[in-house]
């Protein structure tokens, strides 16, 4: 049974793409079949972070208009074989996605993957409405901030009654995955503590990923950070969300960089 | 056979319509809808004074104070309005009385609201969720969140947190309250009166909290 899940948040830059490509790596990395999803239609990001932005011919914009056919835009990831993206349109906007073209691309995609993520825009309009509309599953990314939690709040809200799902009367899994946490500005009591976000959204935690210059090398460098340095701490951290997202329990824990010894004697007094 | 008579004293309203009718009629409509049952059971006395035969709307104007729910007992200085005729009556020998204000506590002869089966929420109410319920009580077993709202003709009970809106009473009903676990709201109101985030007791907050109105103020008690 392929699984589709929206990884969405109301607010923009919190981590939304950074997130989709690392979490479909992991999972593709396990040997699912996975493809990733772009629906920022105008302001796609999501072929930059996979390192496919060189490779785009056609987009879900032509799919749905009938101009290309879903093989054809659908590019195959170089690096790991079981990953494709289906890039979004940057020329179109969101009004371009409509209800029923959306529908039978992600009714063709089932047939073709086990997972397909869905990386939604911020907002609240149409193209998160049509990234959420036929999720089964939905990561709601959050940083530990008082109106990214709100937003968040909002958007588990629109889950449970715009979805198709939640038309159906069936309920969208939903998991928390926590962004940009800095222990350090945490234990000062700068940010929010994970529990008082858990409080606020009372979903259950997928992971908590540590704020890293780790994943604006990686984004930058094109290659989802769980591929581009798997023994960083946001890759440990997103490898860790996959085997829950998988249905693995494992206890929570925040990974934290290794350091050398040196590091560790003279790191903090420099930083 | 000898028919006795008995005084009984009444206090009417003198209202004084004035040009453009429809700007004053929205403005008597929306005073109203803030102070429902207000004009209920009061005698109305309309006084055309300012008001000429050919004001435009003059013709329908008290039928429209009728279907307002003003109790027309009679006319004033309506020498050539039209249509004024079946109203007046020869009243004379009222002594004038002060402005009344239209306050909205006035409404306090509305009915509460009957005690049918209130509205149980079982979920968070999200951001940006309003539930409206102007029949009675609503019960929510989850949280109230942050830019969320409830609004309740009674009562409100939160199981939860409330950190959203919650408006009890809200049609005018006093002996409405607001209960809830954890005291983190940005606005409570009781009919009408209301009090924000701001101006809340700060050593309340997180609390269990009690919320009921006295004497046109809201009163905030922390419950163990």
């Amino acid at each position: 049974m392929s699984k589709v899940v929206v990884v969405t948040s109301g607010k923009g830059g919190v981590g939304k793409t950074t997130s989709t490509a690392a979490i479909g790596a992991a999972l593709a990395q396990s040997g699912e079949k996975v493809v990733v999803v772009d629906f920022d239609v105008g302001l796609r990001n999501l072929d930059l972070v996979m390192g496919a932005e060189r490779r785009v011919v056609f987009d879900l914009i032509n799919v749905i208009q009938g101009d290309a056919k879903l093989h054809q835009a659908l590019i195959r990831d170089k690096r790991i074989e079981t990953l494709s993206i289906l890039p979004a349109s940057q020329t179109r906007d969101k009004d371009a996605l409509t209800s029923d073209g959306v529908a039978k691309v992600i009714a063709e995609l089932r047939e073709k993957f086990d997972w397909i993520l869905c990386d939604s825009p911020a907002g609240i309009e149409r193209g998160p409405a049509m990234a959420m509309h036929h999720a089964d599953i939905a990561i709601v990314v959050t940083n530990p901030e008082v109106s990214s939690v709100r937003d968040s709040d909002r958007i588990i809200g629109l889950l449970d009654s715009k979805t198709e799902r939640a038309q159906r009367g069936e309920r969208v899994e939903k998991h928390l995955l926590i962004t940009r946490y800095d222990p350090v500005r945490a234990a000062r009591g700068d940010m929010l503590k994970v529990e008082d976000v858990l409080d606020i959204l009372s979903i259950p935690l997928l992971g908590i990923i540590p704020e890293s210059q780790e994943v604006l090398k990686a984004s930058n460098v094109g290659v989802p950070v769980t591929l581009n340095n798997p023994e960083t701490a946001p890759a440990r951290a997103y490898q860790d969300a996959v085997r829950r997202l998988r249905g693995e329990k494992l206890e929570m824990s925040i990974p934290q960089e290794r350091r050398s010894l040196v590091e560790r004697l003279f790191g903090r007094r420099v930083a | 056979m000898q028919i006795r008579v008995r005084g009984r004293s009444f206090m009417a309203f003198v209202v004084t319509p004035e040009a453009p009718l429809a700007l004053w009629l929205e403005a008597l409509r929306a005073q109203s809808a803030r102070a429902p049952g207000f004009f209920a059971g009061r005698p109305v006395i309309v006084d055309c004074s300012l008001l000429k035969a050919d004001t435009p709307g003059v013709a329908t104007l008290l039928n429209e104070l009728e279907t307002l729910g003003l109790g027309v007992i009679d006319v004033e200085n309506a020498a050539d309005i039209p249509g004024a005729d079946p109203w007046k009556r020869p009243l004379t020998g009222g002594r004038p009385g002060g402005l009344v204000e239209i306050k909205p506590s006035e409404a306090a002869k509305v009915e509460p609201p009957p005690s049918a089966p209130g509205l149980i929420v079982e979920d968070n109410v999200r951001s940006g969720q309003s539930i409206l319920f102007p029949k009675g009580d609503v019960t929510v077993l989850g949280s109230v969140s942050s830019g969320a709202e409830v609004l309740a003709g009674g009562s409100i009970h939160i199981y939860g947190a409330l950190r959203g809106r919650a408006l009890a009473g809200a049609q005018g009903f006093a002996k409405a309250r607001i209960f809830c676990r954890k005291l983190e709201a940005e606005l409570v109101s009781i009919d009408g009166f209301y009090q924000t985030a701001e101006d809340m007791d700060a050593a309340l907050r997180g609390a269990a909290a009690h919320i009921w109105l006295e004497a046109g103020r809201i009163m905030i008690a922390a419950q163990r």
